[in-house]
């Protein structure tokens, strides 16, 4: 058995009061590949973010690289990508610098980038196909491809443990393909996956568990579900809104 | 040309040139943040730390250094507690700063000229002790911007991401609020506390239509906060214009110039080549 990597232990969060997850316990040890599933609204994203100290816990612990998450300080070991990107005050901001912007956990604050700190975000950059836009500002790039701009950002710090919000919702075919490759690569360097996904597509193959929450719980670990009813269907595009009438059960087994 | 020989007005010249170059380094994670009036409040608080120096007969611009600071504290706490009653905490405290600016101003000796001159500036009465004040925060302000660059753009364009680097994503915050507060007191000389944001804002919103990295950006509204002093000060030397005012609208007139020119271009670029379509996106799905 591989060390542990993240554990989640009876962990609860709400927000003013409403329970958003209750009693959750989860694992994730070295190597394992874990996609978070769930309907819009199930607390899949907070579970994530209160794992990252993002968002407190109101009950329960929270354990990173055997460190409880309060006293954990290796954050270079760690590499997040959010939903998206912040829009900002509107500030150009080239692709490299947004993708440089994830070694700081590594060098610091003051030390000035170094020759491994370049050859890293040159890596990061070609491991999602996008060293051709690195001198572009990211306004400029779709959804696909700014979504890719904050996979590299992570890479680039040279992570063990990768945790990913909703890295393929909204995004080009030919992205998801560019990101399943990415991924595919650092699980073979054995890094470790957190993911939360609304469905799988190309990922489906790189995912090793499958952890289901519904109704602010975990109601399934394991094996990757089927997708069921018009989910299923090939041509399912899933653009159509979530809201919290998801039929129940779509996810459990 | 001959009136730059007097002293006065060479002091006048530097002040505003060190100003020019330090306020568009700060303004710049301002406006990435989209606090870009902040600068326009700390200025309110900081004339109460005018009136209470006149008051005391202690250095006003000293006084408003250290009430400017602890109102920028105060907003970036009642900031990133993110409190929706946040907004109408900010409006108390500026016009709290204001109105007791003008109350102790009136309270003190201090005739209405001297509360004008914090207003609108008063560059040509700067004295040397006030230059070398204004001088060595300038460079403070300076050096600090450009090299926690890379962090402060980090909390600036994405402050979760920041915070799960493990960046001291708090003190970088309050860094930024107490700069802020020092560069409005160095400021509210040259330009006076009602255009301190203009000098902080407008040369970065003139930069950024041209350039297309953040990097570029610092440089280039650095470069036209220093054109737009120095040209400001000379147009306030040669017309007899107040030298703020002037300042501040050279900077308005060059933002002007490079959005006019910017569109223009822009569109002759594509007359010019009508052939030249973006590569389509690929499509969101694969139809089976």
């Amino acid at each position: 058995m591989s060390a542990p990597v993240i554990t989640v232990e009876h962990g609860a969060v709400g927000y003013d009061g409403r329970p958003v997850l209750r009693d959750v316990s989860l694992t994730v040890t070295a190597g394992e590949v874990v996609a978070v599933l769930g309907a819009n609204g199930s607390g899949k994203s907070t579970l994530i973010r209160a794992v990252l100290g993002l968002v407190p816990l109101s009950a329960g612990s929270i354990t990173l690289f055997d460190r409880p998450l309060r006293q954990f300080r290796q954050w270079q070991r760690i590499g997040y990508v959010p939903q998206r990107l912040g829009a900002g005050g509107g500030v150009p901001a080239t692709v490299h610098e947004v993708v440089a912007s994830g070694r700081l956990a590594r060098r610091g604050l003051l030390r000035p980038p170094g020759r491994a700190d370049r050859a890293a975000v040159d890596a990061a950059l070609s491991a999602v196909g996008l060293a051709d836009r690195a001198a572009d500002p990211v306004a400029t790039l779709s959804g696909g491809q700014q979504q890719r701009t904050l996979i590299a950002r992570a890479l680039a710090g040279q992570p063990e443990l990768l945790i990913l919000d909703e890295p393929t919702a909204g995004v080009d075919a030919a992205s998801q393909e560019a990101f399943a490759g990415a991924l595919r690569h650092f699980v073979a360097d054995g890094g470790t996956v957190l993911l939360v996904a609304h469905e799988l597509g190309p990922l489906r193959p790189v995912i090793s568990r499958a952890v289901v929450v519904h109704q602010a719980g975990i109601c399934h670990d394991g094996a990757v579900p089927d997708p069921a009813g018009h989910h299923a269907e090939p041509d399912h595009d899933h653009v159509h809104p979530h809201g919290p009438d998801e039929p129940a059960g779509l996810w459990s087994n | 040309m001959e009136l730059f020989q007097y002293p006065y007005m060479q002091r006048a010249l530097i002040a505003a040139l060190v100003i020019g170059l330090a306020a568009p380094a700060l303004g710049i994670y301002l406006v990435q943040r989209r606090l870009t009036l902040i600068g326009d409040g700390i200025g309110h608080v900081a004339l109460t730390g005018v009136g209470a120096g006149l008051l005391l007969n202690r250095s006003p611009v000293l006084v408003a250094v250290i009430v400017a600071t602890i109102g920028a504290i105060a907003i970036e706490l009642v900031r990133a507690r993110g409190r929706t009653s946040g907004d109408l905490a900010l409006a108390l405290l500026f016009y709290g700063g204001i109105a007791g600016g003008v109350l102790l101003v009136g309270l003190s000796d201090a005739t209405s000229a001297n509360l004008n001159a914090y207003l609108f500036g008063s560059l040509t009465t700067i004295s040397s002790a006030d230059l070398t004040t204004i001088a060595v925060l300038g460079a403070a302000i300076l050096v600090t911007m450009i090299a926690l660059r890379p962090a402060l753009f980090a909390v600036s364009h994405d402050e979760e991401y920041a915070r799960v680097s493990g960046l001291p994503v708090r003190t970088l915050n309050l860094l930024i609020a107490v700069t802020t507060a020092v560069t409005v007191t160095i400021a509210m000389r040259a330009v006076g506390v009602l255009l301190i944001s203009a000098l902080m804002v407008v040369p970065v919103a003139t930069a950024q239509q041209v350039t297309r990295g953040f990097r570029s950006t610092m440089a280039a509204a650095m470069a036209l906060g220093f054109f737009a002093a120095g040209s400001g000060v000379w147009v306030a030397a040669t017309a007899d214009t107040a030298p703020g005012a002037s300042v501040v609208l050279v900077a308005i007139a060059s933002f002007l110039v490079v959005a006019v020119a910017g569109g223009v271009w822009r569109a002759l670029r594509r007359r010019a080549t009508p052939t030249a379509a973006p590569a389509p996106e690929p499509h969101e799905v694969v139809l089976g």
